[in-house]
């Protein structure tokens, strides 16, 4: 292959992507695009998002067709330079061998299971970079959470995520459904798979979990990053967790999912079919009311960490979206003090999904 | 942790779970384990396809082999859930429901209100349903309208292995008379399937591919053929939704509806006999409660009004076809 | 009366007539009130045949279950079932213990262990013998009782259910309330084998025939059978031999009986009057005793009929409802 032709092909996003929809060409034939422009978009299953170029180049083919689903890999797009001529990218295209699709070799691999006192927790692992992020989702996430962060921050860090107990795959009881019991889950993982010290970055519920792991054991955490994040203040949108319990059917969670971010529609049929086969799991239910009767025991959080996190020095990182309806941005007031905080503008309480590629530029410069 | 498994080692899977769990659970049928009485091995078939094997290993005297007698064990599971238990009743393949059907329809499905609403009957009766085995005539049915039709029967048909364990364990649990149907050509196909227990409600729909332009409603097996069908009308630039109905009573039409609201053109796939069949009945709903929203006629995709034939080369016709599914679309996209 | 010859106390005793006159007039008075046509659909009356449901069902506890016939008001007051209730039900109102939605044939109490009358002859069989499998499995010592009719007898759900508790030994009765007649056929038509007995033993069941007329006859064979099912000693057959004093319906012109059959029957095989005549002969109890009973059950008959009669019809939004426990 010349590497004067440079291919646009359906991303990989998350571990579950097997393929994805053409929904739009952002850009045309003949368009000139820079690293990081967005060439077209692209819906999965479980969320959509734009692709965005690789490579700068003028766009000489199009080959995705709009409303067309592809596997991964797919080539969708040509770009190259202006000198490349019409026929060395014929040439290209004409001998062109679609890459075979593996088979889940890389899914099996990254999932893995590991025993700690709390019981069996469910993680992922990507990368191999000097640096180490544990990414811990929020309350009812699970590690797919971060499934742009993941894949976006895989080329230069170490990268773990975690399902914390009550949640994805992980033991469906907790010892200790407390802030500290949580931060000691985190703690006891980074034990048994020798991780001496990390950069936490927290969703939510599991942005408190960070800044308590951090004030647990300060030299084991050399940053937290913390998305909408639980712990700051009282506030808690009550409705959406009881309903999030409650809900028993895609009709009933759909609204209250579609409360987590600034565009409803991101909130697909997949998105709501993978939170309904994690909650229809025996125990899941009860476990989410153990945890918020503890947590969010009375309406309210129970613990704000800013005073006793700040004693610890760690640099923090808070990045919460002006439209979160479930924790209001401006909890993130009492860090502004120590802290890096940034608001982000049409964004809900998935910030860390809503803009992964501000995200993952701000957690890729926070991280130690 | 979820695992690849087969819709047979699946269903398998969910009534161990539950037989463990509840000691109120108690498995019987023809040749569920197998062996009884004899000299050989004992659980040496664990149903005639092995869906139950080991199953009397670990749960020993609640795994009952019964005589052929679907009558006398078919009613004696009826009357042991009004007396406090969860049977599961296997009849082997649904079309013997012929000999034991007055049991199901004139005493578990009707107790309940016969009796003003102080009975409850918890009994799921499995077994295999539709073609395609070179069963023939009497092996092969897809019963699914027949038992729609009685009140007071819930009517499963699932077309994974996901949906299956997730809905047998929800029959399981659930109080009213289940009739939960097992296409015997899914048995093999794989799914992710978590190790834990989890149920899946009745009377919501699937919808295993989202599209704009036709809505094909499909259970069982013909889910797969719509999929199939779906595939092959991408190419064409047809966007195609596919709902998998999964539970035929209750039936879950608000979402066929708001599908065909959606796409304005609606596929019925039925592997029933045409008449007064699950496709019949969604295709009346849906012109009832979305006609404004249709773009084209409705069509129903079913097996012809003829028993199950035998020879392969009818037996193949008999059944609906992808390529059926996908004509009755493009005819409607004209 | 120090001198009890018989197997029940005085109390069991007056219970046990109690019940039959209950059954016999709730019958006789139906029998009446259909004639004027405020009673819907149509009845089988068990009248003459009191002494086999209250002959067995004196053995019985809550525990124990009962499958009953298309015939089977007799059977759910000896099981306890509220006559108040049955009246109302047979009347399709509200109040009915089936709120309306049963009728004659389908009255039922599962907490009273009575799974039901059934229209559809012999389907108690099968159900039956699920009950004592649940009994089985909960080892609390209950049985399961099953009626049918001779007629009903020749089913093929009773004839596999027969093999079935054989072969898992359940503590199951079946008992064939032998009147003979199906409907309108004569068991010496409809009957392949001259005895009962004959064709339990086909099944590998021990089978005993007795007198149905005669209460204390049925006491003491269904008592002997009960306890070996509840010790674990399998299934057993019981024919009560017996009388109808109807039709097979209310409104069978009954013109397939012999003349002066019916008569016969109310004169000499009438199990009321043997038990009375059985009772104060040995002095264990008095006419005017039984005669105090009398005038309480026609008292309470009468009272329930008057109720039925006021209480109100289900309504629109009763249509809808108990077809599933959730939908």
């Amino acid at each position: 292959m010349s590497d004067r032709i440079k291919q646009v092909v359906m991303p990989k996003w998350g571990l579950s992507m097997r393929e994805g929809k053409v929904t739009k060409w952002i850009v045309k034939l003949g368009d000139k695009v820079s690293v990081g422009d967005e060439l077209l978009e692209v819906e999965t299953e479980k969320i959509a998002s734009a692709v965005e170029a690789g490579d700068a180049g003028i766009v000489r083919r199009i080959l995705g067709e709009v409303d067309t689903v592809y596997p991964v890999k797919t080539l969708l797009a040509i770009l190259a330079d202006e000198d490349v001529p019409d026929s060395e990218i014929d040439a290209f295209l004409s001998t062109y061998v679609p890459p075979v699709a593996e088979e889940g070799e890389e899914e099996v691999s990254a999932y893995q299971n590991v025993t700690l006192p709390v019981g069996e927790i469910r993680y992922a692992k990507y990368g191999d970079g000097a640096k180490t992020l544990i990414f811990i989702h929020g309350f009812g996430g699970d590690l797919d959470n971060w499934l742009f962060n993941t894949s976006g921050l895989a080329d230069q860090f170490t990268i773990y995520a975690i399902d914390l107990p009550g949640h994805g795959r992980s033991v469906k009881a907790f010892k200790d459904p407390s802030l500290k019991g949580m931060a000691d889950v985190v703690l006891s993982f980074m034990d048994e798979l020798n991780i001496d010290h990390a950069n936490l970055i927290g969703h939510s519920l599991g942005g408190a979990i960070s800044m308590k792991t951090a004030i647990a054991a300060p030299k084991r955490v050399s940053s937290v990053t913390v998305f909408g994040s639980a712990g700051l203040g009282a506030d808690i949108n009550m409705d959406y967790i009881n309903g999030f319990i409650s809900a028993e059917s895609r009709r009933e969670i759909k609204p209250f999912l579609e409360q987590l971010f600034f565009d409803s529609s991101l909130v697909g049929r997949q998105m709501i079919d993978d939170i309904l086969k994690y909650k229809r799991l025996d125990g899941v239910p009860e476990a989410l009311r153990t945890l918020a009767d503890t947590v969010f025991k009375g309406g309210t959080q129970a613990q704000t960490l800013a005073d006793a996190f700040k004693a610890t020095g760690i640099p923090l990182l808070a990045i919460h979206g002006k439209d979160d309806h479930i924790i209001p941005a401006s909890h993130t007031d009492v860090v502004k003090g120590f802290a890096k905080v940034e608001l982000f503008a049409d964004t809900g309480h998935m910030s860390q999904m809503e803009k992964s590629k501000e995200a993952n530029a701000l957690i890729a410069a926070h991280a130690k | 942790m979820a695992r690849n498994l087969s819709m047979k080692d699946a269903i398998n899977e969910a009534i161990d779970l539950e037989m463990t769990r509840d000691p109120s659970v108690i498995l019987m049928g023809e040749d569920i384990a197998g062996g009884s009485g004899g000299q050989g091995e004992m659980d040496a078939w664990g149903g005639p396809l092995g869906v139950t094997k080991g199953l009397w290993g670990k749960h020993k005297e609640r795994v009952m082999d019964t005589p052929l007698s679907e009558s006398a064990f078919i009613g004696a599971a009826i009357g042991a859930a009004a007396c406090g238990m969860r049977p599961i009743a296997e009849l082997m393949f649904l079309d013997f429901m012929g000999v034991c059907f007055d049991q199901i329809f004139n005493q578990a499905a009707k107790f309940k209100y016969m009796f003003g609403g102080k009975a409850e009957t918890p009994v799921v009766i499995r077994g295999m349903v539709g073609a395609g085995f070179r069963a023939a005539a009497q092996h092969s049915q897809m019963l699914t309208p027949l038992f729609t039709h009685i009140p007071g029967l819930k009517v499963i048909c699932p077309s994974n292995a996901y949906d299956a364990k997730g809905l047998l364990i929800q029959s399981i649990r659930d109080n009213d008379p289940v009739i939960f149907c097992e296409h015997k050509n899914l048995y093999a196909s794989m799914a992710d399937v978590p190790a834990e227990a989890y149920t899946i409600p009745f009377g919501e729909a699937a919808i295993p591919r989202e599209g704009k332009s036709a809505t094909i409603v499909a259970y069982g097996l013909m889910v797969h053929r719509a999929l199939e069908a779906a595939e092959t009308l991408a190419k064409e630039k047809i966007d195609v939704e596919v709902v998998d109905l999964r539970s035929l009573s209750p039936i879950d039409m608000d979402t066929v509806i708001e599908s065909v609201e959606k796409t304005g053109r609606l596929v019925a796939v039925d592997e029933a006999n045409p008449r007064c069949s699950i496709a019949a009945d969604v295709i009346a709903s849906a012109t009832e409660h979305a006609f404004k929203a249709l773009k084209a006629a409705p069509i129903a995709i079913t097996a012809p009004h003829t028993p199950v034939p035998f020879s392969a080369a009818l037996e193949d016709l008999y059944i609906p076809s992808a390529a059926r599914i996908a004509d009755a679309v493009r005819k409607q996209v004209k | 009366m120090s001198n009890n010859p018989f197997p029940l106390p005085k109390e069991k005793l007056l219970e046990a007539y109690t019940k039959m006159k209950t059954i016999r007039e709730f019958e006789e008075r139906l029998h009446i009130e259909f004639a004027k046509g405020d009673i819907p659909g149509f009845v089988h009356l068990y009248a003459g045949e009191e002494a086999s449901g209250t002959g067995i069902m004196m053995h019985l506890e809550d525990k124990d279950r009962i499958a009953s016939t298309h015939r089977g008001h007799g059977h759910c007051i000896a099981k306890g079932v509220e006559v108040e209730g049955m009246m109302a039900e047979i009347y399709g109102k509200a109040t009915g213990s089936c709120r309306g939605k049963g009728g004659s044939m389908h009255i039922a109490d599962l907490s009273k262990g009575m799974m039901g009358a059934n229209g559809i002859l012999g389907a108690g069989a099968p159900l039956i013998c699920g009950a004592g499998l649940a009994a089985k499995f909960r080892g609390d010592g209950g049985v399961g009782i099953t009626f049918f009719g001779d007629g009903a007898s020749n089913q093929g759900t009773v004839l596999e259910s027969m093999n079935l508790a054989a072969i898992w030994n359940l503590p199951v009765i079946f008992v064939v309330e032998n009147n003979g007649y199906a409907e309108s056929t004569s068991i010496d038509y409809a009957l392949a084998v001259d005895s009962y007995i004959d064709r339990a033993a086909g099944f590998g069941i021990p089978g005993v025939t007795v007198d149905g007329t005669d209460f204390f006859a049925v006491y003491e064979a269904a008592g002997e059978i009960i306890k070996r099912a509840r010790e674990g000693g399998g299934p057993a057959f019981l024919e009560c031999k017996m009388v109808r004093f109807f039709g097979h319906f209310e409104g069978d012109a009954q013109t397939y009986r012999a003349k002066g059959e019916n008569e016969e029957n109310r004169a000499n095989k009438d199990c009321l009057k043997i038990f009375r005549s059985k009772v104060t002969k040995a002095g264990v109890i008095s006419d005017a005793d039984l005669n105090k009973i009398d005038d309480q059950v026609l008292a309470r008959i009468e009272a329930s009929v008057q109720k039925a009669k006021r209480d109100p019809l289900p309504t629109q939004k009763d249509l809808l409802t108990d077809v599933y426990v959730r939908y």
